[in-house]
């Protein structure tokens, strides 16, 4: 494989605790700490794992988002990513809009393989990675937990209800990253050092041709419901009679 | 690998100097290391902030689009609570230095990552996630540089898969940011004796949530701060109420931590203070959206030790310039800052930055710290009577043009010595938290973000494992349980009824109480990984 191109998207990091809007119009973003999208991570790492052994020449990475997504990227660059592309946007782009967009960037780059993680962790949508790979006409992976590449066809494993399935895919495809895949590296200080002199791009929607009009509207966004406090039962048969009480059994 | 200045911690201090230095001579190389994940992600204050030192280090900041600070004190309010009520003291009657007019409601996290913004805008390179571990010291004995932690070393000591060695920053001076009860400041102060004429350094703990509050009750500007209920007449320590922008009301108190009952829990008294009748008022219907806890430095103007050694300084809340009679610190954090990269850039040559250490008791610093200093002995020997005292000896300071009869007071004794066995006093009973108004600690600390890498070593390290229930336990109760404002200490008793204590580090705030008050001096708070920590939003 000569390019391997890795999405990433910046997400609200999974240990921020999020304070939705009192509108319900959405979460309130501001001061929170963002990251990579874990799934993405894991993709960044797997297609550095794939060049480091000799099986592809270059890693690029893709993000689309506001500008502080540059930090997200920069990571991609620190864990050893080649190069760096942003398209900016503040506002939230939907995943066919998201998949049109990489379709382009994919025109741009000729990569042999886009590999992206399967969902983001803040709309769960787990949406872009089919869609990229029917616009394009690609074969597709989805929740990838082992990747090899052999004899010019990939081999992924993927995890499913019923235990794993191996597919053989020829190139160029579209492969999800699941969370067993790997786990990523840390991000060494020099090598953060280095990646800020590694190229990063930035570009605009419009530089696509992408119309990235919304076509969701969203309604409400609400915090779950708080759990009730639970009792404590002093016996089995008491426990058995609350639960018929609440007509659980 | 060798820059020109590395500044331990990307706080107000560290990043007014990193901005100074650039500002002042923008050929030095100027680095950064912050532990948390991101800039402001361990940031935490009140905060009504004095502009004092954003306007002397970038002017003009007013008028930009993204500036930090909106809200303006327009009320101040000073109140006295006992359990039903509360006696405001009149605006008129504060000592003119502890007014709030002028002052800004905001979030020091804002603050913070606005500073990182400019800073990087200079060229600062600040590097997050990564924490500082180690001073690197020379054969004379000089500050060279500091080196930044191993990463992927297991719980067993043993490096894992993904281990990742630190990395030595050396530099020409090395300035440390690290806030109240730094982990490198502690050992340079130590090693340098640089505590030697400034005796003890004081401490408190501020446990802060942040509310948002039902409409109509929020009044943006309104500061209130109180003494005395819940705390008793010999305990010090208060509340602060800040009404910000949005509904969201910061609701933070502060307990001393020269207290003397080992059965008080700073957390506690927290929860109970917002049982008052004017905070249920303010916060029902309203919900808690962020919870953090940080000690600070109380001792002033006489605690502050020398802040400058060979290779580098002290700067903010590690050197201990805390204004605790206004309960304002970062004004003068950015100060000092400032104060070091100005003796830097000055003197590139010296040894140490030794303008900064002559420079900043006759500066602006000097000027807020001095008025203010007999406050805070008087309150703790006197409790509440001795806090009058001490307004009033700030009125005569004001009156007689800057001079106190008392002179300057020192601090009697360092915070660990001041617990008194439990035997000998009248142990404190909280009431249990309603999960409406009042809480317990791990809902709260899950409200902190709190993560660790859970495969790492204990970073609290025990000098002598069994000490706290051979010791601690018998004599005091240990105290660790209740002055933990994150639930990281535990007695846990056997099923054959030995207790052993266990230690949560996951939920460690980086708070640093546990460092300053156990009463053994047993426990030393080191850096955990890098990016491990709270992440505080707008904190």
């Amino acid at each position: 494989m000569k390019t391997i191109l890795v999405p990433v998207k910046m997400v609200l990091d999974s240990n921020a605790r999020p304070r939705v809007r009192t509108d319900e119009s959405g979460i309130d973003l501001s001061g929170m700490r963002m990251s990579i999208n874990p799934f993405c991570e894991i993709a960044v790492e797997e297609a550095l794992r794939l060049k480091e052994a000799g099986l592809a020449e270059e890693v690029v990475v893709v993000s689309i988002g506001p500008a502080k997504a540059q930090e997200t990227l920069r990571q991609a660059l620190a864990m050893g990513a080649d190069r760096a592309t942003l398209i900016e946007i503040d506002e939230t782009v939907e995943p066919l809009a998201v998949a049109k967009l990489l379709r382009a960037v994919v025109g741009e780059e000729q990569p042999d393989l886009v590999l992206l993680g399967k969902q983001a962790i803040d709309d769960d949508c787990n949406q872009t990675g089919q869609m990229l790979a029917a616009l394009l006409g690609w074969p597709q992976a989805t929740f990838a937990s082992a990747v090899r590449f052999e004899d010019g066809r990939l081999l992924v494993t993927r995890e499913i209800d019923a235990g794993l399935q191996r597919l053989s895919l020829p190139l160029p495809a579209v492969v999800t990253t699941d969370l067993r895949l790997n786990e990523p590296r840390h991000c060494a200080l020099p090598n953060i050092m280095k990646a800020r002199k590694k190229p990063l791009k930035i570009g605009a929607p419009a530089d696509y041709g992408v119309d990235i009009g919304r076509r969701l509207k969203i309604l409400a966004v609400r915090p779950p419901a708080g759990r009730k406090s639970g009792i404590r039962v002093a016996t089995a048969s008491e426990l058995v009679g609350d639960l018929r009480a609440a007509g659980i059994v | 690998m060798t820059c020109d200045v590395v500044i331990v911690g990307a706080g107000p201090a560290g990043l007014a100097a990193a901005i100074r230095l650039r500002q002042r001579a923008p050929e030095l190389q100027v680095i950064v290391v912050e532990k948390g994940a991101e800039t402001g992600a361990h940031v935490l204050s009140g905060v009504v902030m004095d502009p004092v030192g954003l306007d002397a280090l970038l002017p003009g900041w007013r008028d930009e689009e993204d500036r930090p600070l909106r809200q303006e004190v327009v009320e101040d309010r000073f109140a006295f609570l006992t359990r039903e009520r509360a006696f405001s003291v009149p605006e008129m009657l504060f000592p003119a230095r502890l007014g709030n007019r002028g002052c800004f409601v905001g979030s020091l996290g804002e603050v913070t990552r606005y500073l990182a913004g400019r800073a990087e805008g200079l060229g600062v390179e600040i590097y997050t996630g990564f924490a500082a571990t180690e001073i690197l010291y020379d054969e004379t004995g000089r500050v060279v540089g500091i080196a930044t932690g191993d990463m992927g070393i297991g719980k067993d000591g043993q490096p894992t898969a993904s281990f990742t060695p630190g990395m030595e920053l050396r530099a020409r001076y090395t300035l440390f940011a690290e806030g109240a009860r730094g982990s490198l400041s502690k050992q340079v102060i130590a090693r340098n004796g640089l505590d030697r004429d400034s005796g003890f350094q004081k401490y408190g703990i501020g446990i802060k949530e942040v509310w948002e509050v039902a409409p109509g009750k929020c009044h943006p500007g309104l500061i209130r701060h109180t003494v005395g209920w819940p705390l008793d007449r010999h305990t010090g320590g208060g509340s602060f109420v800040y009404h910000g922008a949005d509904h969201l009301v910061t609701v933070g108190f502060v307990v001393h931590l020269d207290y003397a009952n080992p059965t008080l829990s700073p957390f506690d008294e927290f929860q109970r203070f917002k049982t008052h009748p004017s905070m249920r008022d303010l916060l029902a219907g309203g919900r808690r959206v962020a919870y953090g806890a940080r000690a600070l430095t109380e001792g002033g103007w006489q605690a502050v030790p020398r802040v400058a050694f060979p290779g580098g300084a002290l700067i903010g809340c590690a050197a201990g310039f805390m204004n605790v009679a206004r309960i304002k610190g970062s004004h003068n954090a950015i100060l000092s800052g400032m104060q070091a990269a100005d003796a830097i850039v000055a003197e590139p040559d010296l040894a140490e930055p030794r303008s900064y250490e002559a420079g900043w008791r006759m500066s602006a610093i000097g000027r807020d710290l001095y008025p203010v200093r007999n406050v805070k002995p008087l309150w703790s020997r006197f409790g509440l009577a001795g806090l009058a005292l001490g307004g009033l000896d700030m009125w005569a300071h004001a009156l007689a043009g800057g001079g106190s009869v008392l002179g300057t007071l020192r601090h009697r004794k360092a915070d660990h010595a001041s617990l008194r066995p439990r035997a000998e006093v009248t142990p404190i009973a909280y009431p249990n938290p309603d999960g409406v108004l009042t809480f317990d600690r791990l809902s709260s600390v899950y409200l902190s973000g709190v993560n660790h890498e859970e495969n790492q070593p204990c970073h609290l390290r025990l000098a002598d494992p069994l000490l706290p229930i051979r010791e601690n336990l018998p004599r005091f109760g240990e105290p660790a349980r209740l002055y933990c404002p994150a639930g990281v200490y535990e007695v846990a008793v056997a099923a054959d009824g030995a207790a052993s204590f266990v230690i949560n580090a996951q939920n460690c705030v980086h708070c640093k109480t546990c460092d300053i008050k156990d009463p053994a001096q047993n426990i030393t708070w080191t850096p955990p990984e890098g990016g491990g920590g709270p992440s505080y939003a707008n904190m």
